[in-house]
């Protein structure tokens, strides 16, 4: 009985006891520096773009395994026609809105051959790779092009200046950061009890309090441990602030709503899911289209944090999005992963990155062994639902 | 040697719901054509599937005696090794690949690694000669006809130097003419020295071709009919086919008012989406009143999912004509959104495939078809989905410890309920059942039926579509009979009989003719 619940209990939480144990690892290994505030920041920074193109691939990928090979062309693009305009003194903001809507329109560009056409995704997002490649090039004319605004770069970037000032004004400790942590904290708390409770009140079945409190107590214990080693450095990331609001909206996105379920439907069942009076096209055309305004995104914090635009900017970001997808329990064949799943794949991959670098291990074998763990992940998924059945 | 080339002895096969086959004995005479002839389900198709190897020597019980040594296949290849070869209803031809890659996919002519293309040709063109056909061995099967397609598997049979040749359903897509000319084949084979096995619906071909005749009713050997010795006149082939009682396995329906009519269907033709000069619908005027249930019956492939996907929302075919009106007023349907705002519910056939979204909780699947329900502004109110879910499983009383559970955990009845939940939280008039009990228990059943009757009871219409006799008599009120896309009968409940209901399905086609003609 015990055994029994305690396979159930690790095949449910597989991932975050992979990241936990990764990062002790890591920890143990680096004598405790991956855990420093800097490099704790560093994750998020450095990492801020496979957040927000992840959680966009994952509609792709819940629609039914389908996956989007443009992105990191679109992140290049979008990034190289953000710093034309602002080279040319455009006004910051509305260059950003030019920007996700061009990431956006591109989106819909492909979704539209995907979803109504019933070109291959595959192959529709191949050919935008190669097309918005090489517009970037055109557009560039091979060249880098310098991002001066640097308005622009403290709000979206990743450099030394880019943190949410603190009002408090705290000595070696950013005061802010703590209060926002706690109120995060207790905002989490407060909905988690309240689901609970509001559920009980509906004569429906609840996971007892008790489970309930340990759970919360354990995720509130890990957020306060971050929340102090960003305050111990220089406060929030504003890239911190973006990936969370892109978390959190599709958090809600994907489990609370009717587009949200449209997403698993299709991926699990396409026929039934046309057959119960759902417009699959529709489906396809909103995962892709957004995945373009999420592409938009990531090249608007990609070129805050490397404060240019370069052709060669946004290679191979669309394996990081994918890999950190099915590391995170995402269902090669659709129907099956959630955000907070995702996120928690991007991290590993994320500690992965930062744990070997500071090793100070080939950038070569670092490939190898995020491609072992891609791979393992999977082989893991595979089996253990096979066993289920 | 013996008389018999093939023996198969108390072959018993148990599906996890079902037993397919129940002690089986099945012998065939060397160099005889042998019919074999059933219900749809009565187990033809599974005792051919353990001849052939498809389900391996240990997943049933019983021996397959071939050429008197007990034979022990474990795939298809062991079997075909022993030179029998099945030809299977669907044929199983690469359309992009030519006549003679066909002929030999699996079984190449030439070295390992060298395929001897002028071999390989030769070969097929020398088959192809047996069969009577002289297209060249070059041509695309996608740019022959059906009926040559056919001709091709046999040719293809013949090329693994088949001595047992079993044919499922051979003629079940050519024309008379063609069907004609392959029956005469088999009987020119026959004189060569081939036995055959065929499976056909088509009693009047049976009686033309078959030495012997086996008849299965649910999975059990009912007599073996031969030719010259026994009386096999359609009759006495249908009685042996369907000859069971009724037993009271169908509960009784108490004063339910029948009403006006709330689905009326006219001249509705339906064409083939991807064939698309095949007419799969062919002028099928129908009706249903409230508080009635009409029972479809036909054969496999007769177009009662057909009919039923092109009416709900246009889910099947191309150029579609013809009126639907619900409750008196003309309704186009032109998505199942439409067909299920106009009061219509299509519970489909083959829950796992077209029906439910396994890798999801009950509750999901209950609320799919009217996520409205529990929506307001976009978001789902998650509390009023388990509630509505919970409130389901109570009143069908589906087994399961919790709606949260994925519906994959569920057996196949209790599937079938969730399927039914979601059908009838969308609040339709009129429900199209089709399949509804297929491959599930006795008891199940039962409970499905009694859920039927609670559905008519509330004023609702209930259309069924079902390949079980005994189910479509025991349940219906009224009662029509689909044959090649076409209704060839109607009858009340008191005049319906399995006898009259097999009897014009069988002799479908001449009657049509007449009417044609006429």
């Amino acid at each position: 009985m015990t055994k029994t619940k305690i396979l159930r209990f690790v095949q449910k939480y597989t991932m975050m006891i992979a990241l936990i144990l990764v990062t002790a690892f890591f920890a143990w290994q680096t004598k405790g520096k991956i855990l420093l505030p800097q490099n704790i920041t560093n994750i998020i920074s450095q990492n801020a773009y496979v957040f927000v193109l992840a959680t966009g691939m994952l509609c792709c990928i819940l629609t039914g395994g389908n996956i989007d090979l443009s992105v990191g062309s679109v992140v290049c693009f979008v990034g190289t026609i953000g710093a034309v305009l602002m080279h040319n003194k455009l006004n910051m903001w509305l260059a950003v809105l030019v920007m996700l809507a061009v990431g956006l329109l591109i989106g819909a560009w492909q979704a539209f051959w995907i979803a109504y056409v019933k070109v291959p995704p595959f192959i529709t997002t191949l050919a935008g790779m190669l097309i918005f490649r090489g517009l970037s090039n055109v557009v560039l004319q091979g060249k880098t092009m310098a991002v001066t605004n640097e308005k622009f770069v403290r709000i979206f970037g990743g450099g030394a200046n880019c943190y949410v000032p603190d009002i408090f004004h705290g000595e070696g400790m950013n005061i802010l950061c703590i209060v926002v942590g706690v109120l995060a904290c207790l905002a989490f708390l407060f909905l988690t009890f309240r689901a609970n409770i509001s559920r009980r009140k509906a004569g429906l079945e609840a996971e007892s309090l008790k489970v309930v409190a340990v759970k919360a107590l354990v995720i509130v214990a890990v957020g306060i441990f971050f929340t102090v080693r960003l305050a111990q450095y220089k406060g929030l990331p504003m890239a911190l602030i973006w990936v969370v609001t892109v978390i959190a909206i599709y958090s809600y996105i994907t489990s609370k709503t009717t587009i949200g379920r449209h997403l698993y439907a299709v991926g699990g069942n396409e026929t039934a899911t046309r057959l119960s009076g759902i417009n699959t096209k529709r489906v396809y055309f909103f995962a892709y289209s957004n995945m373009g305004l999420l592409a938009g995104l990531a090249g608007i914090l990609t070129i805050a944090r490397l404060t240019s635009a370069q052709p060669t900017y946004g290679q191979s970001y669309e394996m990081d999005a994918i890999g950190s997808c099915f590391i995170g329990g995402a269902s090669a064949y659709g129907g099956v992963g959630t955000v907070p799943g995702v996120i928690i794949g991007a991290l590993l991959m994320g500690v992965i990155n930062i744990g070997m670098s500071i090793m100070g291990v080939d950038a070569n074998y670092q490939k190898v062994v995020k491609g072992l763990v891609l791979l393992a992940a999977v082989i893991f998924d595979v089996v253990s639902k096979k066993k289920n059945n | 040697m013996s008389d018999n080339i093939l023996e198969m002895r108390g072959i018993t096969k148990q599906f996890p719901a079902t037993r397919a086959l129940d002690n089986v004995n099945f012998v065939v005479r060397r160099g005889s054509i042998h019919a074999l002839v059933g219900e749809n389900g009565a187990g033809k198709s599974t005792l051919m599937k353990i001849l052939s190897g498809l389900w391996p020597y240990g997943t049933y019980e019983g021996d397959v005696v071939y050429e008197g040594e007990v034979c022990r296949f474990n795939k298809i290849k062991d079997s075909e090794n022993k030179g029998i070869v099945i030809i299977h209803q669907e044929l199983a031809l690469v359309p992009y690949m030519s006549i003679g890659e066909n002929m030999f996919l699996g079984n190449e002519k030439g070295r390992k690694f060298a395929i001897d293309w002028e071999k390989t040709h030769a070969e097929a063109t020398k088959y192809l000669k047996m069969v009577g056909l002289s297209e060249s061995s070059k041509t695309l099967i996608k740019d022959i006809g059906v009926g040559k397609q056919q001709l091709v598997e046999i040719a293809k049979a013949l090329a693994k130097n088949a001595r047992l040749m079993i044919l499922d359903e051979p003629t079940s897509s050519l024309n008379e003419e063609d069907s004609r000319a392959l029956l005469d084949m088999l009987l020119e084979f026959k004189k060569q020295g081939m036995t055959s096995i065929i499976i056909s619906h088509k009693i009047n071909e049976i009686s033309y071709v078959a030495d012997d005749i086996t008849i299965l009713r649910d999975g059990k050997t009912i007599e073996t009919l031969t030719k010259g010795v026994d009386d096999i006149s359609e009759d006495r082939i249908i009685r042996g086919m369907v000859g069971r009682e009724i037993e009271d396995r169908f509960p009784k329906r108490h004063g339910v008012k029948i009403g006006d009519v709330s689905l009326e269907v006219e001249h509705w033709n339906v064409y083939h989406p991807i064939y698309t000069e095949r007419k799969v619908i062919d002028d099928v005027s129908f009706h249903v009143r409230q508080g009635e249930v009409v029972g479809f019956s036909g054969l496999m492939g007769a177009g009662r999912t057909e009919l039923a996907m092109s009416i709900f929302g246009r889910s099947y075919g191309t150029e579609i004509s013809g009126t639907v009106k619900i409750h008196g007023r003309e309704v186009k349907l032109h998505s199942p959104r439409q067909a299920i705002d106009a009061g219509l519910a299509y519970v489909t056939e083959d829950r796992k495939v077209n029906g439910l979204i396994l890798s999801n909780p009950i509750s999901v699947n209950t609320t799919l078809a009217n996520l409205k329900g529990v929506t307001s502004h976009g978001v789902i109110d998650r509390d009023k989905e388990l509630k509505v879910a919970d409130d389901y499983k109570n009143k069908l009383r589906t087994k399961t410890p919790s709606v949260t559970l994925n519906v994959s955990s569920l057996s196949g009845g209790n599937m079938q309920k969730v399927l039914l939940s979601k059908w009838m939280y969308s609040d339709p008039d009129i429900l199209i059942l089709d399949e509804p009990t297929r491959g599930i228990d006795v008891g199940a059943k039962y409970e499905i039926y009694c859920i039927i009757n609670d559905l008519v009871a509330e004023g609702k219409s209930v259309i069924m579509i079902s390949s079980e006799l005994p189910e479509v008599l025991g349940m219906s009120d009224r009662i029509y009979v689909l044959n090649e896309g076409r209704i060839v009968g109607e009858f009340s409940q008191e005049e319906a009989s399995q006898e009259k209901i097999m009897a014009r399905i069988l002799s479908a086609d001449p009657s049509v003719k007449e009417k044609k003609q006429s």
